[in-house]
């Protein structure tokens, strides 16, 4: 379960019509990014796609999202294991207050996994995969919130892969961090594409360039332009997203 | 107004300057010729030093701009092509001193009415003519007009052609000659190819607005 593919998604949240009849195909084992504005719908349809707006009242939406071809505002659909398979890391590291090794097993507990040997094993690997093992490995029981800004986010990527999903969206995860927490965040997007399908949510055009195969551009709720990202940033389609990527903006 | 916006006006505007600067090279050569001055031979070869500056310091804009404001889409074709046309007119430069030097250091060995016969002054006038071209092209972004100047390299092409035949039969009649013949020969090679380097500056015009690459058509296939 790894292929995206979103059919004329309206969203409205009470009478605003935030996204307005998007249809675009995410491939697996690809790095997507969404660019635009503040306000142009991005995040809100990076939340669709594991139906994060679900608790917001006002929210209604249209359309079909279908992961690996089966439709996930289906009623049969359980949304709990959705969000396990389409796992989210967010803008601001969220650890919860607890120990390194407890944040990356929380998920696993939770799912009913109680074999000691499996979620250690499962807590190693999943540290390793988010390339924080070797930072973390002897101060497993040390608070989760004593680690660096960069390092919780690494940790949070550690606690999203422990329970094995498929696709793994990320809202802004470097905006909030130093140079070089972003350049291991990006590294790791890299690795970690070569198993998982990402969707990530930047404003860092250049980081959207270099992590990311496809990049597509939101305006106002239209999905302008969806392209190869080395396309994009070169010789763009549409005017408006030209003069987003060179800052000519408005 | 984006930062970057100013730096690439003035960009556009040096480049701008040192094409004025180039084809100037180019006027005086043509005027040397005509009025059979050699002081104007002499300013060519000055303001060579003048066109190196200008395109080191171009370069190091260029360089500036892609560290400092990591161009993208036309912004970036503009720093792309401005670092190739910088190159092209340096060379076009050259080929403009190579002339003004013959000029200079073979001014007793040659009949004058030799360079009429192989056109220097005609194939100054299209070259000439040429540079301005880029330049309205360049600054209004008229790539219609950029597409339409490079095709009058088709003239410097003829008339390198017609030289080499004018060359070899007055080798027969002048075998004395032979040296001062294949000089005045290689100069027609050089306009030729000075030709060449402004078609260039013409496709490096159309790949920065139209974000096309019109050059090597068929080995992009």
């Amino acid at each position: 379960m790894k292929h995206i593919e979103a059919k004329n998604v309206n969203v409205y949240y009470g009478d605003n019509h935030v996204l307005k009849d998007i249809t675009l195909s995410i491939k697996e084992n690809t790095v997507t990014a969404f660019i635009g504005p503040s306000g142009c719908g991005k995040s809100t349809f990076l939340r669709t796609l594991n139906r994060m707006n679900d608790y917001i009242e006002s929210f209604r939406k249209k359309g079909k999202v279908y992961i690996d071809g089966k439709e996930i505002y289906d009623k049969k659909v359980r949304v709990e294991e959705l969000r396990r398979q389409v796992g989210m890391v967010f803008q601001k590291p969220n650890p919860f207050p607890k120990s390194i090794f407890e944040n990356v097993a929380y998920g696993l507990k939770i799912h009913g996994i109680t074999n000691k040997k499996e979620i250690e094993e499962t807590v190693e690997k999943s540290l390793k995969q988010s390339a924080l093992w070797g930072e973390v490995k002897d101060i497993l029981n040390k608070p989760a919130l004593s680690l660096s800004g960069g390092q919780q986010q690494r940790l949070c990527i550690a606690r999203t892969l422990a329970v094995k999903p498929t696709i793994i969206l990320m809202d802004e995860p470097a905006s909030a961090l130093d140079p070089i927490s972003t350049a291991k965040i990006e590294e790791l997007i890299s690795e970690l594409k070569e198993k998982y399908t990402i969707v990530i949510v930047t404003h860092n055009m250049q980081q959207a360039a270099r992590v990311s195969d496809r990049t597509a551009f939101f305006y106002l709720g239209d999905l302008v332009e969806y392209e190869k990202t080395s396309e994009l940033f070169t010789n763009p389609r549409h005017k408006q997203t030209e003069n987003y990527i060179t800052g000519r903006f408005g | 107004m984006p930062a970057i916006e100013p730096e690439l006006q003035a960009l556009k505007d040096n480049l701008l300057d040192m094409l004025s600067l180039v084809r100037n090279q180019m006027v005086k050569c043509k005027d040397a010729i005509r009025k059979n001055d050699l002081s104007l031979a002499a300013e060519v070869l000055e303001d060579e030093k003048k066109v190196n500056v200008q395109e080191l310091a171009i370069d190091r804009d260029c360089e500036n701009i892609l560290a400092l404001f990591t161009p993208v889409a036309t912004d970036l074709r503009l720093v792309l092509a401005t670092l190739k046309i910088t190159n092209d007119l340096e060379r076009i430069g050259d080929n403009a001193k190579s002339l003004a030097k013959f000029l200079i250091n073979n001014k007793n060995d040659y009949p004058r009415e030799w360079l009429g016969t192989f056109k220097l002054e005609a194939m100054l006038d299209v070259l000439i003519s040429m540079l301005k071209d880029m330049g309205e092209a360049l600054r209004e972004s008229d790539t219609k007009l950029a597409r339409k100047t490079t095709k009058r390299d088709e003239f410097l092409n003829d008339y390198n052609k017609k030289a080499m035949k004018t060359t070899a039969e007055l080798m027969k009649d002048y075998p004395g000659d032979a040296k001062i013949l294949l000089n005045l020969f290689s100069i027609t090679r050089n306009l030729e190819r000075a030709g060449d380097l402004t078609k260039n500056i013409g496709e490096e015009i159309v790949f920065h607005i139209e974000a096309k690459v019109v050059k090597h058509r068929k080995d992009q296939q």
